[in-house]
């Protein structure tokens, strides 16, 4: 089972500082020195308590909060790209193709069916539409959420369902980097397990994946190796 | 082929350099530099009064700058200086290749002809003569903003807001634009009417690929609309990035205050 060492992210001296100008300019250190590499195949979970800054690291991995020192490179189309000084249109062509993101609550646009919420990932990689819904329908089956309800929009299910929702719609892409927020939070037993079967798939597909988990059962299913997050905490 | 698919896409469709207005000494807008690409949603967001809708009518060529200069790539590949425009290329970019969505519909609208006339009238001026096949395009194109073609004949005076907002669009849309310019597309309708309508923009500006120039006051318009904000304080840009980087991680005090006055849903 050797694959060979691909390098998918790696993180070097990464930091992050939050300057609150309405609670007058208070400064609220997050991270700093944040350096880790994850592999192809390989799923990282984040450890530590809350507050210690894993979520942040998760964003800044997506581009979503922007980081104050260091490199986040990603390996995007063949090359590494620093996700911390990349353009707008960088960082979309990025989350287009290469980093896929699975939060623990679903944003989703109101009216849009469950299936085609689902299957979005695909048709805006290229897939046509009818073998993208088809998938969608094989994920959604296997994440029990029933058939009759594929064609209602998700914001009227239950917090379970559209966490299965979520999930599925982040899995379903052939991103080869996948970041996990709390993937199984709300989740019963047997939907968990269904939940670890397909992180497994991913790691075999060669996805590199970084995760926050808070269930200790989990986290021993799926991780290869732990990064301890107090060990980046910033000094106050 | 990748290499000259990535070199189109790395051609900006519109470029603003050190873009300025004032009015005696008065400042609308100050040193605006930007570059637009192809079918990419631009929001520009601030209060009223913080130079957004002058910066756009800057931007559409209704008003000259008093400094700087934006340019636009024609469909021949060019780009130009709009100041430099002659009258029937800025007709032309006016008629056919931009779209301008008011918020007031009236604006945008002629309220007494037919909604089928108004969106048959931009196919007339680019030439269109065939009356079945204009009449044929406008019925698709009510369609697919969700109006009711048993309502072709009627005039928008008799439609609803949120129906003259769509029929505005799909008056716009016809001519398959590359940019399309809109002044608080949302503003004044109800909220379950935004939501519709917001979801049928993000539609057909996905579909169409088209590049969009959104100003807005509205965050969650900001956010579920564009890829890219600017937000504007005393005619000054003075934060910009991804979306949802600058609305999740706000930099600027007054970025924060704008992020931090919305109620959670």
């Amino acid at each position: 089972m050797s694959t060979p060492m691909t390098a998918m992210i790696e993180i070097v001296n990464a930091e992050k500082t939050f300057t609150m100008h309405l609670q007058g300019g208070v400064r609220l250190p997050v991270v700093h020195g944040v350096s880790f590499q994850v592999n192809a195949g390989e799923c990282i979970v984040l450890s530590g308590p809350s507050g210690a800054g894993k979520s942040s690291i998760l964003k800044m991995m997506f581009g979503n909060y922007r980081c104050d020192g260091g490199r986040i490179g990603i390996r995007h189309d063949g090359a590494l790209i620093d996700l911390a000084k990349a353009e707008p249109r960088e960082i979309l062509n990025v989350r287009r193709s290469t980093i896929g993101y699975v939060s623990q609550f679903l944003r989703a646009v109101p009216r849009v069916p469950t299936i085609d919420v689902v299957a979005e990932p695909l048709i805006a990689t290229g897939s046509p539409r009818d073998k993208a819904c088809e998938q969608a329908g094989q994920l959604l089956h296997r994440l029990n959420i029933p058939e009759r309800l594929w064609a209602l929009p998700p914001s009227t299910f239950s917090g379970g369902e559209q966490q299965r929702v979520n999930i599925a719609h982040g899995f379903i892409s052939n991103h080869p980097i996948l970041l996990l927020d709390e993937p199984t939070a709300s989740l019963d037993a047997k939907n968990r397990d269904v939940v670890v079967g397909l992180i497994d798939e991913k790691k075999r597909a060669g996805v590199a994946m970084v995760a926050i988990v808070h269930d200790d059962e989990i986290r021993h299913l799926i991780a290869d190796r732990i990064v301890d997050v107090t060990t980046f905490a910033a000094a106050a | 082929m990748a290499e000259t698919r990535d070199a189109k896409h790395d051609q900006p469709l519109l470029v603003a350099e050190g873009l300025g207005k004032t009015y005696g000494r008065l400042a609308a807008c100050r040193d605006i530099s930007f570059a637009l690409y192809a079918g990419e949603v631009l929001a520009i967001v601030g209060e009223s009064g913080s130079g957004k809708s002058t910066l756009l009518q800057l931007l559409s060529a209704q008003l000259t700058p008093t400094a700087g200069r934006v340019s636009y790539r024609m469909r021949d590949g060019v780009l130009r200086d709009l100041a430099s425009l002659g009258e029937a290329e800025r007709r032309f970019l006016f008629r056919t290749d931009w779209g301008f969505v008011h918020q007031d519909p009236a604006q945008g609208l002629r309220m007494a002809v037919s909604a089928g006339a108004n969106v048959g009238e931009r196919l007339m001026a680019v030439g269109w003569n065939h009356y079945g096949r204009i009449r044929r395009t406008a019925s698709s194109w009510l369609e697919r903003v969700e109006i009711d073609t048993a309502r072709i004949d009627d005039a928008p005076r008799t439609y609803s807001g949120g129906m003259r907002q769509r029929l505005q669009i799909a008056r716009n849309l016809v001519t398959e634009p590359r940019l399309v310019f809109m002044d608080e597309p949302t503003g004044g309708l109800d909220v379950s009417v935004q939501a519709r309508l917001l979801d049928l923009m993000r539609n057909l500006v996905s579909e169409l690929g088209l590049a969009a120039i959104v100003v807005t006051h509205d965050l969650a318009v900001a956010r579920l609309l564009s890829h890219r904000v600017m937000v504007m304080k005393g005619g000054q840009v003075i934060e910009t990035g991804l979306t949802d980087q600058v609305l999740d991680d706000p930099h600027e005090p007054y970025t924060q205050l704008l992020v931090s006055s919305i109620l959670p849903p």
